[in-house]
């Protein structure tokens, strides 16, 4: 996907006057339909996206002071609020749910002047790993559309990596934006648990949920975390800790580093292809002088059961507002009340989303909490434990981000357990509230991107973003 | 057998915050049914709630006035169920850490003597929305109102300390006035800013375990708190002299038909899922947070009932009906700081000042004669410028008057005559005037004597100096 422009050089041209961003906006629109069969949006908001990009290029030609996100085209995942536009999760149930406000982060996007084209297609409620469990059909891989794009942020990670938008945002619950970004070959960014404000972001595991960016390049990733990070008034567990200028920070000097190497992440079920390209990076990293350490997070074994249980409890509550009563779409057959519980929900949502509800409602049961949700806590503990621990004796960890490149459409669909095991090298990242990164380190030789994940140290994504920096020129 | 009531009661009330507990809106009471909604209200997709701190100072004040233990690290949790007026599906609320444990309120018995009640905790959580059956208003259907979801109340639940109805009434009534001194809650039961649950069971007197308790609900009155409580202890003691099996439920008491019907049984109990409110980070409360709230409480009923008795000499009888309100306890010592005598004062407000607040239906704070007027009134009775007699004519006019009452005294030529020179005059021709009378009271018709007092106060419309009249009269036949 390198031929296509970074975000960066494509506002640095902007700002030069090279192009207006009307004319951006609308060849953007063209690729999009070009691109119809990948499926990549759900909704393109065509009126709204010029309109703004002209009132930008009238901006520009009085003269007047431009946003960081000047002549940059932004997509959002369909679980992220903006004013005036359907907001989905890609389910029937909110098929026609119409935000009447805006995520925070959409604010801040849109006063830094970036243009919003459109709304990316997802797994349902952002629970899967390959974007199947969409209502409006899966999102394709555009290096081979005979296989997925990831998930759950599936139609983010095709938006940016065929060239429909410069940077895109996702959410990561578990992986979901990490995995899809190896899938499709882009950088897909999870920040620490509280440096984006989730105000506006659909709650599917509130505890574990965090909004990142998709780019090209590592450095478009960090120009769109400095633009959404920071404290919200609107959101409790946002962290008002400073927002450094994560672009400048990119150029500092990376010190020889000690990288950890969790032994968990580099063992069975690890494709050979995979692991050969992340030890090709990992001998260029010990060339340049870094040092790499074998650590332990013997935490994993027990990570997707942790993860599992804490995520389905949350969202088990998270959509119990989804009954039809206020918003969205009420099933016909409603008449009386228990009906209109029974058979809203049940039209509404999908299977795999159904299946995570049930889950989640049975381990937080009476009887069931401490076995299953108390435990899944305890050990959540002992995961953040195991990091901080690990964080003493290095500076980084690097796994590769999915055992596999991405597999073929339909290939898992019926296997939720084989399904759920594709984020295994994502989930405790979540687990343990840090940040972590996916970038491209090679290709399969079935042609399939190959993704490595960097994972930092809490709040430190400006190091984070500065050593995939760099691994990203040495490549 | 004789059997003893074990009860406990679980009240809401309703916080008097500005906003919402969760979101700015407001948190006011009335407004077009869904006006005082947003986002957050309505429960939509993505938003996220904020605590409101100044919901935290109201619940701290009643964790206070209480005796309670403040819990350092605070949660909240979510609880679930379905409804239409719940919006989230769940209720944002609190249950392992609350906000306070082991406070307790003291109540005065009927029979003499006080008790403490136990508190076995206070904690803070959202109110839901209201759904409205009426068929006048929503026909077949039902019609949801969110202005109330959000607003922010704290559960007082309290130990299993209460012995009858009467106590129970007792215990609330103490409650109320508690929260309305704190200025947290308007106390109001018939429009649900004060909402009560009995959980009763029965016993034989001298048995520690507790017998097989039943909840009741939908008592929105004081009175019909006390009313279903008794029903229910008759109820289960005749269940119990019957041979029959009390049975664990949740009943509705109907007011109208005063009895109480079965709302759910045990096993159709909701299992409401609490688990900690990922969307909130635990509160930690600081001890300079609670100093600093404990510096604006104000000084609570039972004190203040204990202090005008004993700083102004009035009868403990006085001083509880005084105590009432802050507002009417405020006004009392505002006039008997004026005034010269506060019994007389307190005799006043009872009955003058009381019969006009119930028959206009105001409160006293909208009363027209403040209390320095009230006190100017009961000075001139004092200093013998009028009579109490005439004194409640003055009253009376002052009510439609701005002025004090000494320029209406003054203005109508009310002043009492006391000259003795002038009312022996006057004696002295009425005496004249009326000599068969007078032949027939020192015959020993005693009777008559009122008849001659009344000739004087006819003369002097009513403005002689009782005291004076009768000695002269006493002295002259």
């Amino acid at each position: 996907m390198s031929h296509l422009e970074t975000a960066l050089e494509r506002r640095r041209k902007y700002l030069a006057g090279e192009f207006t961003l009307r004319d951006t906006v609308d060849r953007y629109l063209e690729t999009i339909e070009k691109n119809r069969h990948l499926n990549a949006f759900v909704r393109v908001n065509a009126e709204g996206a010029r309109a703004h990009a002209a009132e930008i290029d009238a901006r520009r030609a009085a003269g007047k002071p431009l946003g960081p996100l000047a002549g940059v085209v932004v997509a959002l995942k369909d679980n992220i609020c903006q004013k005036g536009q359907i907001v989905s999760c890609a389910s029937k149930i909110l098929a026609n749910f119409e935000s009447p406000y805006d995520a925070t982060v959409v604010e801040k996007i849109q006063a830094a002047d970036g243009v919003v084209i459109g709304q990316t297609n997802m797994d349902e409620f952002a629970m899967g790993s390959s974007t199947e469990n969409s209502a409006f059909g899966p999102a394709l891989n555009p290096v081979n559309p005979e296989y997925v794009s990831g998930g759950s942020s599936g139609g983010s990670a095709v938006a940016v990596a065929a060239g429909m938008a410069d940077i895109s945002l996702g959410s990561d619950t578990g992986g979901s934006i990490r995995q899809p970004a190896s899938f499709c070959g882009v950088v897909g960014l999870k920040p620490t648990y509280g440096r984006v404000s989730r105000y506006g972001l659909v709650a599917f595991a509130s505890s574990l949920d965090q909004i990142g960016p998709f780019g090209r390049s590592v450095a478009d990733t960090a120009l769109m975390l400095s633009v959404i990070s920071g404290e919200d008034p609107g959101d409790s567990t946002c962290v008002p800790a400073a927002v450094p200028d994560y672009v400048a920070g990119l150029d500092s000097d990376v010190a020889k580093l000690r990288i950890g190497l969790p032994e968990e992440c580099f063992g069975e079920g690890l494709d050979p292809e995979v692991k050969d390209a992340i030890n090709a990076v990992l001998d260029k990293l010990r060339a340049d002088g870094h040092e790499t350490v074998p650590v332990h997070l013997r935490m994993t074994d027990y990570a997707i059961a942790t993860y599992y249980i804490i995520a389905t409890a949350e969202a088990s509550s998270n959509l119990a507002r989804y009954d039809g009563v206020r918003y969205g779409v009420r099933s016909p057959r409603a008449d009386a009340l228990e009906d209109m519980y029974l058979h809203t929900r049940s039209e509404g949502f999908g299977a795999e989303v159904k299946r995570r509800i049930m889950l989640g409602t049975y381990v937080l049961s009476a009887g069931y909490y401490d076995a299953y949700y108390k435990k899944a806590q305890q050990v959540r503990r002992l995961i953040r434990r195991e990091y901080d621990k690990a964080f003493e004796s290095v500076d980084i960890l690097l796994t590769p981000t999915t055992p596999t490149p991405a597999f073929r459409l339909g290939e898992k669909a019926d296997d939720p357990l084989q399904m759920y095991l594709s984020d295994i090298y994502t989930v405790t990242v979540n687990l343990a509230g840090t940040c972590a990164l996916s970038m491209p380190c090679g290709t399969s030789s079935s042609g399939m991107p190959i993704g490595l994940q960097l994972i930092g140290q809490p709040f430190k994504e400006s190091e984070l973003l500065a050593m995939a920096h760099k691994v990203e020129g040495m490549l | 057998m004789e059997f003893e009531a074990v009860i406990g009661l679980e009240v809401h009330a309703q916080l008097l915050t500005e906003s919402k507990i969760f979101t700015p809106s407001s948190a006011r009471f009335g407004g077009d049914p869904n006006t005082q909604t947003d986002p957050v209200v309505l429960g939509l997709p993505g938003v996220l709630p904020v605590l409101n701190r100044r919901a935290v100072d109201f619940a701290m004040k009643m964790a206070l006035a209480t005796n309670s233990r403040i819990t350092p690290l605070n949660t909240f949790a979510r609880k679930h169920y379905f409804y239409p007026d719940l919006p989230k599906g769940y209720q944002i609320s609190q249950f392992d850490l609350p906000l306070c444990t082991g406070g307790y309120i003291e109540i005065d018995l009927e029979e003499g003597g006080r008790k403490k009640i136990g508190l076995t905790r206070i904690h803070m959580e959202e109110d839901a929305g209201k759904s409205i059956h009426d068929a006048n208003l929503a026909g077949e259907d039902t019609l949801v109102d969110l202005n109330r979801s959000g607003v922010p109340l704290i559960e007082i639940v309290s130990e299993p300390d209460i012995r009858s109805a009467r106590e129970a009434y007792q215990y609330l009534s103490e409650l109320k006035q508690i929260v309305t001194y704190l200025e947290i809650c308007d106390g109001n039961m018939e429009e649900g800013s004060l909402r009560c649950d009995a959980n009763i069971s029965i016993r034989p007197v001298g048995e520690s375990a507790f017998g097989v308790k039943t909840e009741v609900k939908n008592m929105n009155s004081f009175r019909n708190v006390e009313r279903a409580i008794n029903y229910e202890i008759e109820r289960q003691t005749r269940m119990v002299l019957d041979g029959e099996r009390i049975v664990q439920e949740t009943l509705l008491w109907d007011a109208n038909a005063g009895v109480a019907r079965t709302m759910r049984s045990k096993e159709e109990a909701h299992d409401y899922r609490y688990f900690p409110e990922p969307d909130l980070l635990p509160l930690e409360i600081s001890t300079a947070w609670i100093e600093e709230v404990r510096a604006t409480l104000p000084e609570l009923p039972r004190a203040r009932r204990e202090r005008l008795a004993k700083q102004y000499g009035i009868p403990e009888y006085d001083a509880e009906v005084l105590c009432a309100t802050r507002d009417l306890a405020d006004y009392y010592e505002e006039a008997a700081k004026h005034c010269g005598d506060p019994k007389l004062v307190s005799n006043w407000i009872m009955s003058d000042v009381l019969r006009i607040l119930n028959e206009q239906k105001i409160d006293i704070g909208t009363f027209s004669i403040s209390p320095q007027r009230l006190a100017g009134l009961i000075n001139l009775i004092l200093d013998d410028t009028i009579s109490s007699k005439i004194a409640k004519a003055v009253f009376e006019d002052m009510l439609t008057s701005p002025e004090e009452a000494r320029a209406i005294v003054e203005a109508k030529g009310l002043v009492q005559i006391s000259d003795s020179g002038e009312l022996e005059a006057l004696i002295d021709q009425i005496l004249a005037d009326n000599p068969n009378q007078v032949e027939q009271f020192r015959s020993g018709k005693d009777k008559l004597f009122g008849f001659f007092v009344g000739q004087v106060m006819k003369a002097t419309s009513g403005q002689a100096n009782p005291q004076m009249v009768n000695d002269i009269l006493r002295k002259k036949l």
